[in-house]
């Protein structure tokens, strides 16, 4: 589809989950590759099984079968460790480690590698996430919802990844630091060049932020498009299913901003 | 008798004991739990199992988890040689070690079960191994839990280290049990008030320590460590700087006489030229194999104790042929050198109250089996199924109205009452006399004789210089002398003195002091 070598491949992948109450697939075989550079955003309602598919990634969940390729070499047979330091990951309970300052967290990556890194490089990346230099000696505790999730990417970015992998990334903000925060991971992924997967269940996230959509439904990938092409109808019904939400939401946002005024206003 | 103020700067020596035990029962339980949480973390299984263990181990009376451990090292022996110790520091440690491990064990159990999910996913995810995981995400965050439950265990360590005193390890229940038993209740609270000034000070300085850890307080934590560790030290060095020459230990059970006759040994052993030392309390059960392993030198023990307890015998072939077997057998089986008899029993026998047998008639056993059933007897709590008892019930086939179980001390009291018509007394016990009791004669010579003996054990059996320091005690303590001594103690008056006076009374006392023993007289 695109002419860069893929960074990231999924391979036949099958994932299923068993014990002693219930068994089932949460990924039911999934094939795709994904270009070095791209912004891919993986869709999905609750339990289609997009999560699942990026844990496979960083291999905090291992397939059944088949097999994830990252820039050519099969995850599984990489160590654990070393792959998760080239890998950012970031995802909605940011699990910032309450026992270290922001300085700290954001620095673990690299300290795990044994290469500590300089104030200014601390400094460097929460002015990168927008964040006060001076909140380097905070305690988690001390930060907003916004704030912590901003150090999230920062300590997600330290260790210079060649992929962000993002897990509803932005599920537990409000709508305007989400917004905010959405805008400058884009910036962000264009500014160092990084390849970028975001699992959202927000469609109309996902058509703003992404380059390439990809649409999940019990475990299969039912859709793959351009923002622009789903937005023109491509994608089958599942896919636009998803899209028909926000594409009303606008009309109705539209429509109140004619000539009638606000329904809101004149109902008060 | 002392205050407790004059007594407490005394106990120096057995805190630094006390010290050295509970802080190394808690450390050693820390070095089993805490792989063994970390374990238990990731296997639901080993956590199930390692739990309930532990629970069950806390089932276990503390008294009798110390005791236990005294027959399992012994049965050790035959893997680690004979060198092994089966009393004192080890099997103390050892019980010690497995009643702290329940509290850390669960705290730290907990702690890693509390941890939130999503911090464990981001250490994961930030790419650390497991080590790594373990060090510096569930570690430090489970740490303030894990010191709550070591908390929790160096309580409850110091207060049952005090009941190590019973195998031989000197702490801070030697005032207790000594005090006890000779209802010296300054020693006894003595010995309460610093225990549990000690488990106060631990408690403390451990909560100093876990608010650090949580508070993420440097200056806290690491100064609550310093005077642990400061204390410990302490009490290392404290003990260390005593001679390390090996002294001469001398054991008693957990009754005055006990107590009087060892001080009675130390006295003269001192005045020869030994250093001493003093295992009071010790379990009645464990003396016996101390004596024999070595783990003590010098006990007084009685030839119907040894013989139905160690002999297995039940048969009664009088009193000088159970002594010349029970002499033999020791030597031969123990190593063990009996080196004579006091001179007095300390036998199970019947008593009444003065006039209750006058007006009765009654003067030995005999005469009692016709009143009998109108009579209730009353015994202390293992009387009843011991062989001495159904010796005498059958021999004369006596059949009482009623028995009754008495602590000693009551069975006394029961007797004045009229709660009880008869009683079986001991025939050393200074209560005898103080009370006018009349001791029925055992024309059948059912009761075993319970003469005391001096027992050395097979390092100092060939010590000419202690059998020259303790022969002038052979055959030269008569029974009322011994009484006398023994009411010294027990009286609640004015008059009570301490074990170590009235060891020095019944010295003064003694027949033929310094003189060959000469034959010996039966007492009736």
């Amino acid at each position: 589809m695109t002419l860069a070598p893929p960074l990231l491949q999924f391979d036949g992948v099958i994932c299923r989950f068993g014990s002693v109450t219930a068994v089932g697939t949460a990924v039911g075989g999934v094939d795709c590759s994904i270009a070095a550079g791209s912004f891919v955003a993986l869709v999905g309602a609750s339990g289609s099984g997009k999560s699942t598919l990026l844990k496979t990634v960083n291999t905090l969940v291992e397939p059944t079968t088949g097999r994830v390729l990252f820039a050519g070499e099969d995850v599984s047979t990489l160590k654990p460790a070393r792959l998760r330091r080239r890998v950012g990951y970031v995802f909605q309970g940011v699990g910032l480690f309450p026992h270290f300052p922001v300085a700290e967290n954001i620095a673990i990556g690299p300290r795990l590698a044994g290469e500590k890194l300089p104030p200014e490089r601390i400094a460097e990346l929460l002015a990168l996430v927008e964040l006060d230099p001076a909140m380097a000696t905070r305690m988690p505790d001390e930060l907003s919802g916004g704030q912590r999730q901003r150090v999230g990417v920062a300590r997600a970015l330290a260790g210079e990844p060649e992929l962000l992998i993002m897990d509803e990334p932005f599920g537990a903000l409000d709508p305007v630091t989400r917004a905010a925060l959405g805008n400058k991971v884009r910036e962000l992924h264009e500014r160092l060049g990084l390849t970028t997967v975001m699992v959202t269940h927000d469609m109309a996230e996902a058509l703003l932020l992404a380059d390439r959509v990809l649409v999940m439904d019990r475990g299969q990938l039912v859709a793959d498009a351009t923002p622009r092409e789903l937005l023109a109808g491509a994608g089958g019904a599942e896919a636009q299913a998803l899209v028909a939400v926000p594409r009303e939401q606008a009309v109705r946002l539209a429509a109140m901003e004619g000539p009638m005024g606000r329904p809101s206003e004149r109902e008060i | 008798m002392g205050d407790i103020w004059e007594i407490l700067p005394g106990l120096g020596d057995k805190l630094a004991a006390h010290v050295v035990l509970s802080a190394s029962a808690i450390g050693l339980a820390m070095l089993i739990a805490l792989p063994m949480a970390v374990w238990a973390g990731r296997s639901r299984l080993v956590s199930r199992l390692a739990l309930s263990l532990a629970s069950l181990v806390q089932t276990i009376p503390a008294l009798a988890l110390l005791a236990l451990f005294f027959p399992l090292l012994l049965s050790l022996r035959a893997v680690f040689g004979e060198g092994l110790p089966t009393l004192g520091f080890l099997p103390a440690l050892m019980a010690l070690t497995l009643y702290a491990l329940l509290p850390i064990l669960r705290n730290a159990v907990t702690a890693q079960a509390n941890l939130d999910p999503e911090i464990l996913e981001a250490a994961d995810g930030v790419g650390m191994t497991k080590w790594q995981k373990l060090t510096l995400v569930e570690g430090p965050l489970s740490a303030p839990f894990i010191m709550a439950g070591i908390r929790t265990a160096a309580v409850w360590t110091i207060g049952a280290a005090t009941l190590a005193t019973t195998i031989g390890q000197p702490s801070l229940g030697d005032p207790i049990f000594a005090g006890l038993q000779t209802q010296n209740w300054a020693l006894v609270l003595a010995g309460c008030v610093a225990s549990a000034g000690l488990a106060l000070a631990a408690d403390n300085l451990l909560w100093v320590i876990e608010v650090g850890l949580a508070k993420r307080s440097r200056w806290m934590t690491f100064g609550g460590m310093a005077v642990v560790v400061t204390g410990i030290l302490a009490a290392l060095w404290a003990q260390s700087s005593g001679s390390d020459e090996r002294r001469i230990v001398i054991a008693s059970k957990q009754f005055s006489e006990q107590y009087i006759l060892a001080q009675l040994i130390g006295a003269r052993l001192e005045a020869a030229g030994y250093a001493v030392e003093y295992r009071d309390g010790l379990g009645s059960a464990v003396v016996h194999s101390a004596v024999a392993s070595s783990s003590i030198d010098i006990s007084v023990d009685y030839t119907g104790t040894i013989w139905t307890n160690y002999l297995k015998r039940t048969d009664n072939p009088g009193r000088e042929a159970m002594y010349e077997t029970i002499l033999e057998w020791e030597a031969r089986e123990n190593g063990v050198k009996v080196l004579g008899r006091l001179g007095f029993e300390n036998a199970y026998a019947f008593a009444m109250r003065g006039d209750r047998a006058r007006a009765l008639g009654v003067t030995s056993l005999t005469d009692l089996v016709g009143q009998a059933p109108q009579l209730t007897v009353g015994g202390d709590p293992e009387f009843f199924e011991r062989p001495e008892w159904l010796a005498v019930r059958d021999a004369y086939g006596l059949r009482f109205g009623g028995t009754r179980n008495f602590a000693p001390t009551f069975m006394y009291n029961a007797l004045q009452s009229g709660e009880a018509d008869v009683i079986s007394a001991y025939t050393s016990d200074g209560r005898i006399a103080a009370d006018k009791l009349v001791v029925l004669a055992d024309p059948k010579g059912a009761l075993p004789s319970y003469d005391a003996m001096l027992m050395l054990s097979p390092r100092i059996a060939d010590d000419a210089g202690v059998a020259k320091a303790l022969e002038p005690l052979i055959g030269a303590i008569s029974v009322e002398a011994m009484r006398e001594a023994n009411l010294a103690v027990d009286r609640e008056d004015e008059k009570k003195v301490s074990p170590k006076a009235a060891a020095a009374g019944l010295a003064a006392s003694l027949r033929r002091p310094g003189l060959d023993p000469g034959p010996l007289t039966p007492e009736s």
